[in-house]
């Protein structure tokens, strides 16, 4: 019997790890739904922006109040994660504050007091955090796309926060071993006396009780994240990596168009040819995007990584003033949608069977798509180096190439293009006339 | 106004067996819209001034094919691209200087993958570049003092970083450069951009040109310097929505030439 306490720790260890190793094969799995994409160059620059972009939260900090706050909150979760260390230990092996029996009690108090200050700290970052969505209602928390799941998730978020740091705290407190060291209890010391009246036993109780609902607590939360929009404290790291390394302003060419083109303007080039053999297995290539299955893995995982904080959205020229475009919606959109083709594909023994839904129309609007002035706002606004814009730009591929049907201005102006080589009805050989004006 | 400017195209030179030191890209707008030609004209003057050997495509030019590409024509933009850069390459092309952004962008990020390379700049770089060799000299003249606010175009801002070259030059003229509380990286578009100059925005609460205009407005300038044509003319008619047109539009070559009275 002694050993119950052991086992289940172990138990809720292996399941808690077991059930969130699930999820991230089932993430990966759909992630890899998107068509392959080459990121292979530039390997200095992406680890250059994975150390100051993620790690170094340099776009985090273009806003300062909530980037600091983010800092501490980030900085304190990384450093409090040392602590699992210990925890962990403790209970699979039925220790006690083993750290107190490998380290001097000198070191091991600057551990546990760093771990004290910074959690005291996050639990007022996280109330600020609280207030700023619910009490001062902060615009981008409220668009139209943050209603239901999205809000709820975000102060769920906030509440587990405020729950693990407490329990830590009172942890500490009511650990009379370890308040009786008088090393590492910066902040704890001030909570014991709010507990001074109770037995030992009861105290001891108390101890145990935060002990074990601080680390299921973490072993929950670590489960929600598959769940939730918080996905990006894990996935924040790649998807810097992936990020844009080229110029903002640069789109990329689209290969199976370049092909086409140079077959047309190739006068040597046959129309009537037979198609080399095994050419004609051939699926011809799909242009742009209606579905995530035609978006790339780099947009995927975009989708994936954004915590919906909504710092695109508020500097979107189009949202600003009033139209229906957000940038957040469209990742929060292609993440619904790859979820929902993800279950299909559970349910249908690893065959995706078609739902008759898509991403255009029944998630993205035809409207949402061409309010983008393709400013690059929000690429620039995204901490993590999100583009929303290129989902944008392949769903529009998709509506003039696939189905010709863009508006009919823009279809006058293409047409002019056509013909004029100009967006306007001017005849090219009036090109110079400005020189004699 | 009749005054003629020498304007040699590419096929002049290679007539007579030249090549100029840099190519004028005059863009659409630059060559068919009535605000726009004044900038073309006012960079030409400066060209001129400077002594540049320059010649443009003239009638052989075509558009780069950026507003189909923002609209989703892939087809569309890269027989455009190909198309020019036949024509760029034929005429053994090296250096390109455009006062459009979007044909900037276009020309310099998305062609060379399509097989043109070349070394291309914006206007206010090349002006840039002109003065730093002393080959333009810069005067005050009538702008000293007065209050400008510089509004970034996004594909030259966002999109190729450029932010320094259109501002140095203001200030060279001695004028009160004002920044707008949204400007570089974090510059509020003007509404153009992505094809939308060529279509009706979506329903909304306002014009993001207004908004722009707003913008601008509140640094209470005498001038609002643009660096691209169809910003200019976003933001001149947000100043005709808030009936504000004795504040003037000016692109940057605009202001130079103007304050030498060219």
């Amino acid at each position: 019997m002694q050993y119950l306490p052991n086992i289940l720790f172990a138990i809720a260890l292996v399941l808690g790890i077991g059930y969130f190793t699930k999820n991230v094969k089932k993430l990966i799995r759909n992630i890899k739904l998107g068509n392959e994409v080459d990121a292979s160059d530039n390997t200095s620059q992406r680890w250059k922006n994975v150390v100051n972009i993620a790690l170094g939260q340099s776009k985090m900090v273009r806003r300062p109040v909530s980037g600091l706050l983010h800092v501490i909150v980030y900085v304190g979760f990384i450093i409090i994660n040392i602590e699992v260390l210990e925890i962990i230990i403790d209970g699979l092996f039925g220790t006690h504050r083993i750290g107190l029996k490998i380290l001097p009690t000198s070191v091991y108090g600057f551990l546990i007091g760093s771990f004290e200050v910074l959690a005291c700290l996050v639990f007022i970052s996280v109330i600020i955090f609280w207030i700023r969505r619910n009490v001062l209602k902060l615009a981008r928390f409220w668009k139209s796309e943050m209603t239901s799941w999205p809000k709820n998730d975000g102060n769920i978020i906030l509440y587990f926060e405020m729950v693990l740091m407490t329990l830590f705290l009172v942890m500490n407190a009511t650990d009379l071993e370890f308040q009786a060291l008088n090393s590492g209890n910066i902040v704890s010391q001030y909570i014991a006396p709010w507990f001074s009246s109770l037995s030992e036993t009861a105290l001891h109780t108390i101890e145990r009780t935060a002990w074990w609902l601080h680390i299921l607590g973490i072993l929950i939360f670590l489960n929600y994240l598959y769940f939730s929009k918080h996905l990006h404290i894990l996935l924040a790291f790649p998807n810097v990596y992936f990020g844009r390394i080229k110029p903002q302003g640069e789109f990329n060419n689209l290969e199976a168009v370049t092909n086409e083109v140079k077959m047309m303007m190739d006068p040597n080039a046959d129309p009537f040819a037979t198609p080399a053999e095994g050419a004609e297995e051939e699926v011809p290539a799909k242009f742009g995007a209606s579905d995530v299955q035609d978006l790339n893995r780099i947009q995927l995982l975009n989708a994936y990584t954004c915590t919906e904080c909504g710092r695109c959205t508020s500097e979107c020229p189009a949202n600003q003033t009033g139209k229906k475009l957000s940038p957040r919606k469209i990742m929060m959109d292609t993440r619904d949608r790859l979820e929902e083709v993800g279950k299909n594909i559970d349910s249908n023994k690893g065959e995706f069977k078609d739902d008759g839904k898509q991403l255009l129309d029944d998630y993205i609007t035809r409207e949402e798509l061409w309010a983008c002035t393709s400013c690059n706002a929000c690429v620039e606004a995204c901490p993590v180096s999100i583009n929303p814009l290129s989902i944008i730009l392949e769903m529009r591929r998709y509506l003039v190439m696939e189905q010709s049907a863009a508006p009919a201005e823009l279809n006058n102006m293409m047409t002019n293009i056509e013909n004029n080589g100009a967006p306007w009805p001017y005849n090219q050989m009036d090109r110079l006339n400005w020189a004699n004006d | 106004m009749s005054e003629t400017l020498k304007v040699p195209t590419m096929a002049e030179y290679m007539s007579q067996g030249k090549q100029p030191e840099v190519l004028f890209w005059v863009g659409c707008a630059g060559s068919f819209d009535d605000r726009a030609k004044k900038i073309t004209k006012a960079f030409v003057k400066l060209l001129h001034k400077a002594n540049v050997e320059f010649a443009v495509l003239g009638t052989e030019e075509s558009c780069t094919g950026d507003p189909a590409k923002r609209a989703g024509n892939e087809f569309l933009f890269q027989m455009q691209a190909v198309t020019n850069i036949e024509v760029l390459n034929a005429y053994e092309v090296k250096k390109i200087v455009t006062a459009c952004p979007h044909c900037f962008n276009t020309i310099k990020n998305e062609y060379p993958e399509l097989g043109g390379n070349y070394e291309v700049m914006h206007h206010t770089q090349f002006l840039k570049t002109l003065l730093n060799e002393g080959r333009l000299t810069v005067e005050g003249g009538k702008f000293k003092g007065k209050r400008i606010t510089f509004h970034d175009p996004c594909y030259l801002g966002r999109a190729n970083n450029i932010y320094e070259a259109p501002r140095q030059l203001i200030e060279k003229l001695e004028a009160e450069l004002v920044e707008m509380k949204n400007c570089k990286r974090n510059g509020l578009c003007c509404g153009a951009g992505g094809a939308q100059m060529f279509k009706e925005p979506e329903s909304g609460e306002k014009d993001v040109n207004v908004e722009r205009t707003e913008q601008a407005l509140e640094t209470k300038p005498e001038i609002v310097a643009a660096g691209c044509p169809f910003c200019n003319t976003m933001l001149t008619d947000g100043m005709k929505a808030k009936e504000r047109e004795e504040v003037q539009v000016m692109d940057v070559a605009e202001l130079i030439a103007n304050a030498d009275d060219l």
